[in-house]
C-alpha cells in the first residue's frame, strides 16, 4: 500500500513540475495578450530561441560551473527578451490599427523565419543540453529517485507567479498593464505612453518565453519542433486559465500537468473486457479539457468576458452585391481555367486542382470569419472529416468516387452542426480555440482508430476509376464543384441570410431585436462553412489518392487561416485570392530554395506591412483610386 | 383596450433589490415616459420589458398575452420595437440595408441562402426611411452617419417590424437639443397617427414634458407616482426625490 | 489555345512557370526524382542528401547509366503526403524523371507507393520503416531499401530471449511504426517464450514525451526489461530522465534504431551503456565496401556518415543499377530489373526480393558503450536482412495479388 501511494506522490510531483515548466511559458503569452491583445503565434518560437541560445551560451560561460549554467539561462532569457522589443518594433507596432487578426498573420510569419534561422545558426541535429551544475541527481522520496531538477521547476512556478503578482500590484507599471488589460479608456486617462508601454510588456513576455526555454535546458533537448508544440501546449493553457489572467495560467497549468500525470500513472487498465490505453490520451487530454472548460466556462476559469470585437468585420466597408459584370467576368476566368489543361501540363492540372481546392476551403473558412465574424482555428477539421467519409464511403461501401463525394459534404457538414452548437456560445478568441480544440479531438480519434481510418498511415488508393480516372476530367470536375461551391456561399452572403449573419456579428443586440435567432444564424452557417470545407476535403481526397491525418492537423488550419489573411478578411474575392498566391508560393518557392519557409515568412511580413488589409483589399483600393 | 400591462415586476441582483412591485399600463397610441434619477430601476424595468431580463416574479402582458422572461427576438416578433441607448445599428451595411434586414427577418425569410437581399424589401424599407426622414442618404454606409441621423435609422428599423409597442431607452441621449425635440416630434406624431404605444426612458426633463403623456416616475425600485406631467410636476414625492438630482422643468429660470 | 493566353489569364499562379524548358540534349542526365521530408527530419536527411551526392558522384565517374550520366532532382515534400503526391507528380511532368525515390515518415511513403502504382512509376522507398510498404499495401512499382520495422524488431529477440527476463515494460512512440514494432515484438517474443509477461505499457505522443511521468510510471510497474522503440527527441528524454531516476538500474533495455549515430551521438556522454540496440557503428566496420565508402565520405564532406547517408548512397546505386540492368528507361522494364537486383553496399551485397520486394539491407545489433566520452555501439555485429524475414508463404499470405 505504501508502494502505491509513493508511486502516487512521485507522479504528482512530476505533474507539478509539469505545470511549472507549462505555466512559465503561459504567463508570457498572457501577458502579452493581455496588454496588446496580440495572440503571439511565435511565442513558442521564442521558447525554442531560448533553448538554443541557452545551449550555446552555456556552452560559452562553462558548462559545469554554477555561474556559467545560470549565467547561461540568465543572458539566454535577456535575449530573447531584446528579440522580442526588435519584433514589437520592427513589426508589430506598425500593424497594432490593422484587424485584429492581421496581427496572428504577421507573428505566424516570425514563427517561419525564427525556424529557419535556428536551422541556419544551430543546424538540423538535436542538441542535448548540460544537467545543472549541483543539481544532477535525485533525491530519495519514500525509495523513489526524483530528479533534483525537477525540485527546482516546481518552486521556479510559484516563485514566478508571486513576482509577476508583485510587479502589478505593487508597482506603479503594474497599474498602468492593469489599465490597459481590463481597461483601455483608463490606460489613456492615466497619460501613459501606450508605445512604451506596449515595448516594455513584450519585452517581458518575450523575456518569460526565453526563460521558460532555457530552464528546460537539463530536461529538454534544444530542436526544432519545439516552436508549434510549445505555442499550442502555451494557447490552451492561457485559454484554459482564462485570457490575461496570469493566476489564472497557473491554476490551468496546474490541472493539465496533472491530468497528464495522471493518464501516464494510470497506463493500461483493463476496463469493461476491454485494454483502455490511458497513456495514449495524451494526445488529446490538454484539448479535451480545453473543451470541457469553454464549454462550461466560457471565459476560463478565472477569466473575465472581455469587450473584444468578434471578428475583423465589425468596422468593415459595406459589402456591396457584385456589379453587372462580375458573374459574367467570374464565368470568363472559369471557363479559361478549364481550358488550362489543353495546354498539355499534366503539372499545371495538378497545382491548379489544388488551388480550386484551397480556394474552396479559404472561402468557407472566409464565410465564417469575414460575413459571420466567427474565427475557426480548426477548420481543417471539416476539411479532414470530409476526406475521410468520401474516402470510407469509397474504400468501405466500394461505391464510386461519385458518390462518395457525396459524404463529403455531409460528414463536413454533419461535424460543422455539432461542434458549431457549443461554438456560437463563446465569443472572439475562445471561440477560436474551441474550435481548434474539436479539430484537435477529432485529429486524435481520426489518428488513434486504426481500424476504421487507418490510423496515423492513413487510407491510401483513392484513385477514382470510371471517368474521373481521367485527371483532365477529374479537373474539371473539381473546377466546378468548387467555383459552384463558391459562387453558392457568395451568394449566400449576398442572400437575407448573409444580412442576417452580419446583422449578427455587427451588433448581436440590435439583431435580436429585430427577431433574428443569432445563434441560429451563426449555428447555420457553422454548418453551410464545414459542408463545403468537406467538399474541398473530399475532392483532394481523390486528387492525392491518399490521406492521412495530416489532413485535418493544426498545419493546414492554420494554412486557411493564412489564406483568408493574406487575401484580405474583408472582401469576397480576397480568400480566392489568397489560396492561389499561397499555395503557388509555397509550390514555388520550396522548389527552389532550401530556406523555404523564412522566404515565406519574408513575404508574407511585407505583404502584411505593405497591405494591411489583405491583397484583396488592396485590389479594392486601387480600383477604389483608380 | 390597454395595449401593455405591467403587474407586480420585481428583480434583484444578488440580494439587491432592483426593482419592487412595479406596476403600469400603456395604451394604444400612447407616448408614456419613465424617469427617475440613476440607480432608480429604469433600465432594469426597460430590460425586463424587452426580454433582456427574466423577471423573478410579476407578469408582462401584451395585448393579453404574457411575455415575461421571452427572449427578446419572441417579443420583438409579437410586435415590439426598440431603440438602444447606445446606438445599435449594423454599422458595415448601408442604412437602406439595416432596415432591410429587420424586414427581412420579421417576414421570416432570414434563412433565405439563394435570392439576392438586394432588392428583397427595397421599396418597403425605402418608404420606412421617408417616415424618419432619411431617404436622401439610404445608400449611406452607417459607420459614416451623424449621431442624430443614427438615431432616426435606429427609428426606422424599430418600426420595420409594424410595432404595436416601441420601447426606447434615452432616445435623445447625446443629441443636441433642437434635434432631440425633432425626434420625439416624429417619434409622437407617428405613435398617434399609427396608434403604437411608446414607453421610453429620459434624462432631458424638457423632452419629458414636452412629448409624454403619462409619466411614470421610479426610485429606488419602486413606482413613486404616475400621471399627466402636470400632475407629476406637482407631485410632493417627487420634488423630493429630485431635489438632490436636479431641478424639474418649470422651476428653472 | 495559345499556352501562353491561357497561363496569364489563369493568373500570377501560373505565370512563373511558363519559362520556357531547355531542349532536350544528347547528352541529358537520367533523372531520377527524390522526395523527402528534409525539413521535418533534418537530422536524418541532411546527411542523407551528402549520401546521395557522393553515389551520384561514384556512378557519374564510372559513365553513368546507358551512357548518360545521372541527376537527382530532390523535392521537400514537408511531411505532407499531399504535398508529396503533387511534388510527385511535378517531378514526372514537368522533370521527367524516370523513377522516384524516397519519403522518411511512412504514410507519406505510403502515399508516394499508391502514387506510383497508379501512375505505373517504379518508386524506391529508401527510408520509410512501415511494414505495409511491401507487405499488406504493397504493390508492383514498389519497393523499399531499409530493414522494416518488422526485420529491425526480430533483430533484436534472440538478445530478448537470451537475457530470459519474465517482466517486460513497453515504450512506443504513439503512431504507426511505434504500434507495429510493439506488435511484432510481442507476437515473437511471446513465440519463443510464452511464459513471458508485458506488465507495462506506455504510448507517449511522437516527439511530446512526458519523459518523467513515463518514466516514473515504468518504475512503479517493477519490470526486469523494457522494449523501446523511441527515438530522436524523446529518447533523448527519456534515457535522462530515466537514468536519473534510476529506472534502468538492473533493467536489460532494448531499444530499436537507438545506436544510429543519429539518435546516439546527441546523448553524448550520457549513452546509456549495456542497452541493446540496432543501429550503425561507422567507427568499427572493417569492410571493403565500408572502408571505401567511408574514406570517399570523409574526403569530400569533412565528416563521418550518419546511417542517412548509408541510406541516401544505397538507394541511388540501387537506382542506377535498376536502370543499368533494365537497359532502358521504360518504367515496366525499370520494375521488372529491380525483381531480384543485387548491388554492393556499405553494408554489403543486398538483394532486392522478388516476393515482396523488401531488400535485404540489414543493420547492426549490439549493445551501447563509451568510448571518449561518446556513445558507441559495442559486441555488434551484422544482422542481414534476409535472415530476419517471414517465411515466405506468409509473406505471400499478406501481400495482395498483383
Amino acid at each position: 500500500m505504501s508502494d502505491l501511494f509513493a508511486d502516487i506522490l512521485i507522479q504528482f510531483l512530476n505533474g507539478l513540475a509539469g505545470a511549472s515548466s507549462l505555466f512559465l511559458v503561459a504567463a508570457g503569452l498572457s501577458l502579452i495578450f493581455g496588454v496588446t491583445r496580440i495572440v503571439n503565434f511565435a511565442h513558442g518560437a521564442l521558447f525554442m530561441l531560448g533553448l538554443y541560445l541557452a545551449w550555446s551560451l552555456i556552452d560559452l560561460f562553462g558548462r559545469s560551473t554554477l555561474l556559467g549554467f545560470w549565467g547561461g539561462v540568465l543572458a539566454a532569457a535577456l535575449c530573447v527578451g531584446a528579440i522580442g522589443v526588435v519584433i514589437e518594433i520592427v513589426v508589430l507596432r506598425r500593424i497594432y490599427k490593422a484587424p485584429e487578426l492581421f496581427q496572428l498573420l504577421a507573428t505566424f510569419a516570425l514563427v517561419l523565419i525564427i525556424k529557419d534561422a535556428v536551422l541556419f545558426f544551430w543546424g538540423a541535429e538535436e542538441l542535448l543540453g548540460p544537467r545543472a551544475p549541483g543539481l544532477r541527481g535525485a533525491v530519495e522520496i519514500f525509495g523513489r529517485r526524483f530528479p533534483e531538477y525537477d525540485l527546482l521547476l516546481i518552486a521556479a512556478g510559484p516563485l514566478v507567479l508571486g513576482l509577476l503578482w508583485l510587479l502589478l500590484h505593487r508597482t506603479r507599471y503594474g497599474i498602468f498593464v492593469r489599465a490597459a488589460t481590463q481597461d483601455r479608456e483608463m490606460l489613456a486617462a492615466l497619460g501613459t505612453d501606450e508605445r512604451r508601454l506596449f515595448t516594455s510588456v513584450f519585452f517581458l513576455g518575450a523575456f518569460l518565453a526565453g526563460l521558460g526555454g532555457a530552464l528546460q535546458i537539463p530536461r529538454e533537448p534544444a530542436q526544432l519542433s519545439l516552436d508549434l508544440a510549445v505555442i499550442s501546449d502555451a494557447f490552451v493553457v492561457v485559454v484554459v486559465g482564462g485570457m490575461g489572467s496570469i493566476g489564472g495560467a497557473f491554476l490551468a497549468a496546474l490541472l493539465i500537468a496533472q491530468a497528464k500525470a495522471l493518464c501516464i500513472a494510470l497506463g493500461d487498465v483493463s476496463m469493461f473486457g476491454t485494454v483502455v490505453s490511458f497513456s495514449k490520451l495524451t494526445l488529446v487530454v490538454e484539448f479535451a479539457i480545453m473543451a470541457a472548460v469553454l464549454v462550461l466556462r466560457p471565459w476560463g476559469l478565472l477569466g473575465k468576458p472581455l469587450a473584444l470585437a468578434r471578428g475583423a468585420g465589425a468596422s468593415a466597408a459595406p459589402l456591396d452585391p457584385p456589379g453587372p459584370l462580375f458573374w459574367p467576368a467570374s464565368f470568363v476566368v472559369l471557363v479559361l481555367l478549364a481550358l488550362a489543361p489543353l495546354g498539355g501540363d499534366r503539372y499545371l492540372l495538378v497545382l491548379m486542382g489544388d488551388i480550386a481546392v484551397f480556394a474552396l476551403f479559404a472561402v468557407s473558412l472566409h464565410f465564417l470569419m469575414g460575413p459571420g465574424g466567427l474565427v475557426s482555428f480548426g477548420h481543417a477539421a471539416y476539411f479532414g472529416l470530409g476526406s475521410y467519409a468520401a474516402a470510407l464511403v469509397f474504400l468501405r461501401l466500394d461505391l464510386p468516387a461519385e458518390a462518395a463525394l457525396l459524404a463529403a459534404p455531409l460528414a463536413g457538414g454533419a461535424a460543422a452542426l455539432l461542434f458549431g452548437w457549443f461554438c456560437v456560445r463563446l465569443s472572439g478568441v475562445y471561440l477560436a480555440m474551441l474550435t481548434l480544440a474539436f479539430a484537435q479531438i477529432a485529429w486524435s480519434v481520426v489518428f488513434q482508430w486504426n481500424d476504421a481510418t487507418g490510423g496515423s498511415n492513413g487510407l491510401i488508393g483513392l484513385w477514382p476509376a470510371g471517368a474521373l480516372k481521367d485527371r483532365t476530367l477529374y479537373f474539371w470536375a473539381t473546377l466546378v464543384l468548387c467555383a459552384g461551391g463558391i459562387f453558392f456561399l457568395w451568394r449566400t452572403v449576398h442572400a437575407p441570410f448573409g444580412l442576417a449573419l452580419r446583422a449578427a456579428r455587427d451588433q448581436p443586440m440590435r439583431a435580436e431585436a429585430v427577431g433574428i435567432d443569432t445563434r441560429r444564424v451563426q449555428w447555420v452557417a457553422f454548418a453551410l462553412s464545414g459542408a463545403f470545407a468537406g467538399l474541398a476535403g473530399g475532392l483532394f481526397a481523390f486528387a492525392k489518392g491518399s490521406i492521412s491525418p495530416d489532413t485535418l492537423g493544426v498545419a493546414r488550419s492554420v494554412d486557411g487561416l493564412a489564406m483568408v489573411l493574406l487575401g484580405g478578411v474583408q472582401t469576397l474575392t480576397g480568400p480566392v485570392l489568397g489560396a492561389a498566391v499561397f499555395t503557388w508560393l509555397q509550390d514555388e518557392i520550396a522548389r527552389n530554395t532550401e530556406y523555404w519557409r523564412a522566404i515565406l515568412g519574408f513575404a508574407i511580413l511585407a505583404l502584411v506591412l505593405a497591405f494591411p488589409h489583405g491583397l484583396g483589399g488592396a485590389l479594392k483600393r486601387l480600383r477604389g483610386a483608380a | 383596450m390597454t395595449l401593455l400591462v405591467a403587474h407586480g415586476l420585481r428583480k434583484a441582483f444578488g440580494g439587491v433589490e432592483a426593482v419592487v412591485d412595479v406596476g403600469f399600463a400603456v395604451a394604444p397610441g400612447e407616448v408614456v415616459a419613465l424617469i427617475g434619477p440613476n440607480g432608480a430601476g429604469k433600465s432594469t424595468c426597460f430590460n425586463m420589458l424587452n426580454g433582456q431580463l427574466a423577471p423573478d416574479g410579476g407578469t408582462i402582458r401584451l395585448g393579453g398575452e404574457n411575455i415575461a422572461g421571452r427572449p427578446p427576438r419572441a417579443i420583438a416578433r409579437l410586435g415590439v420595437g426598440r431603440t438602444f441607448q447606445i446606438t445599435a445599428t449594423f454599422a458595415s451595411m448601408r442604412v437602406r440595408e439595416n432596415v432591410q434586414a429587420a424586414l427581412q427577418s420579421f417576414a421570416g425569410k432570414s434563412y433565405g441562402l439563394w435570392r439576392s437581399a438586394d432588392t428583397l424589401y427595397r421599396d418597403e424599407a425605402l418608404a420606412l426611411l421617408a417616415r424618419v426622414g432619411m431617404e436622401d442618404q439610404a445608400e449611406r454606409p452607417c459607420g459614416t452617419l451623424a449621431y442624430g441621423d443614427l438615431k432616426r435609422v435606429e427609428l426606422a428599423v424599430a418600426l420595420a417590424g409594424r410595432p404595436r409597442l416601441l420601447l426606447m431607452d434615452e432616445p435623445t441621449a447625446g443629441m443636441a437639443p433642437v434635434e432631440r425635440l425633432a425626434l420625439m416630434a416624429l417619434t409622437a406624431s407617428l405613435a398617434r397617427r399609427e396608434q403604437i404605444g411608446v414607453l421610453f426612458t429620459e434624462h432631458d426633463m424638457d423632452t419629458v414634458f414636452a412629448h409624454a403623456d403619462r409619466i411614470l416616475v421610479l426610485d429606488r425600485g419602486r413606482l413613486i407616482a404616475e400621471g399627466s406631467p402636470d400632475a407629476v410636476r406637482n407631485d410632493p414625492t417627487v420634488r423630493r426625490v429630485y431635489l438632490g438630482a436636479g431641478t424639474m422643468y418649470g422651476e428653472q429660470a | 489555345m495559345d499556352r501562353r493566353h491561357v497561363l496569364k489569364i489563369g493568373g500570377a499562379a501560373a505565370a512563373a512557370l511558363a519559362a520556357p524548358r531547355a531542349m532536350a540534349q544528347a547528352r541529358e542526365p537520367i533523372r531520377i526524382g527524390e522526395l523527402n521530408s528534409y525539413k521535418v527530419f533534418a537530422a536524418f536527411l541532411e546527411p542523407y542528401k551528402k549520401g546521395m551526392d557522393l553515389a551520384v558522384d561514384e556512378v557519374n565517374a564510372a559513365g553513368g547509366a546507358l551512357g548518360r550520366p545521372i541527376e537527382i532532382v530532390v523535392r521537400d515534400d514537408n511531411g505532407q503526403p499531399g504535398d508529396a503526391v503533387r511534388l510527385a507528380e511535378e517531378l514526372l511532368t514537368r522533370e521527367r524523371v524516370s523513377m522516384l525515390m524516397g519519403t522518411f515518415a511512412s504514410h507519406v511513403g505510403l502515399a508516394v507507393s499508391s502514387f506510383a502504382k497508379e501512375r505505373k512509376v517504379p518508386f524506391l522507398a529508401s527510408e520509410p520503416l512501415s511494414d505495409k510498404i511491401v507487405w499488406e499495401q504493397g504493390n508492383r512499382y514498389t519497393f523499399r531499401l531499409r530493414a522494416s520495422t518488422y526485420m529491425q524488431t526480430a533483430m533484436l529477440v534472440p538478445d530478448a530471449v537470451r537475457v530470459a527476463k519474465r517482466r517486460w515494460a513497453i515504450v512506443y512512440p504513439n503512431y504507426e511504426y511505434g504500434q507495429s514494432a510493439t506488435a511484432a515484438f510481442k507476437k515473437l517474443m511471446l513465440a519463443r517464450q510464452p511464459n513471458i509477461e508485458f506488465v507495462a505499457e506506455q504510448a507517449p505522443p511522437l516527439g511530446r514525451i512526458e519523459a518523467g511521468p513515463v518514466a516514473a510510471a515504468l518504475q512503479a510497474a517493477r519490470p526486469e526489461a523494457i522494449f523501446s522503440s523511441l527515438f530522436g527527441p524523446d529518447l533523448s528524454r527519456f534515457v535522462r530522465e530515466g537514468t536519473t531516476r534510476g529506472l534502468f538500474r538492473n533493467v536489460e533495455v532494448f531499444n530499436l534504431l537507438a545506436g544510429e549515430p543519429e539518435y546516439l551521438d546527441p546523448l553524448l556522454d550520457e549513452a546509456p551503456v549495456g542497452w541493446y540496440v540496432t543501429g550503425y557503428p561507422w567507427q568499427d566496420i572493417k569492410t571493403p565496401e565500408h572502408d571505401r565508402f567511408l574514406a570517399a565520405y570523409q574526403t569530400k564532406f569533412r565528416d563521418y556518415p550518419r546511417l542517412g547517408s548509408v541510406v541516401g548512397y544505397a538507394a541511388v546505386i540501387g537506382a542506377a543499377e535498376a536502370i543499368r540492368k533494365a537497359g532502358s528507361l521504360e518504367p515496366e522494364k525499370i520494375v521488372d530489373a529491380m525483381k531480384g537486383l543485387a548491388h554492393s553496399t556499405p553494408f554489403g551485397r543486398i538483394v532486392y526480393r522478388t516476393l515482396d520486394h523488401q531488400s535485404t539491407m540489414g543493420a547492426y545489433v549490439g549493445r551501447i558503450g563509451l568510448r571518449n566520452g561518446k556513445g558507441v555501439m559495442t559486441d555488434w555485429r551484422y544482422a542481414d536482412g534476409a535472415d530476419y524475414l517471414p517465411p515466405d508463404a506468409e509473406v505471400r499470405s499478406l501481400r495482395p495479388p498483383e
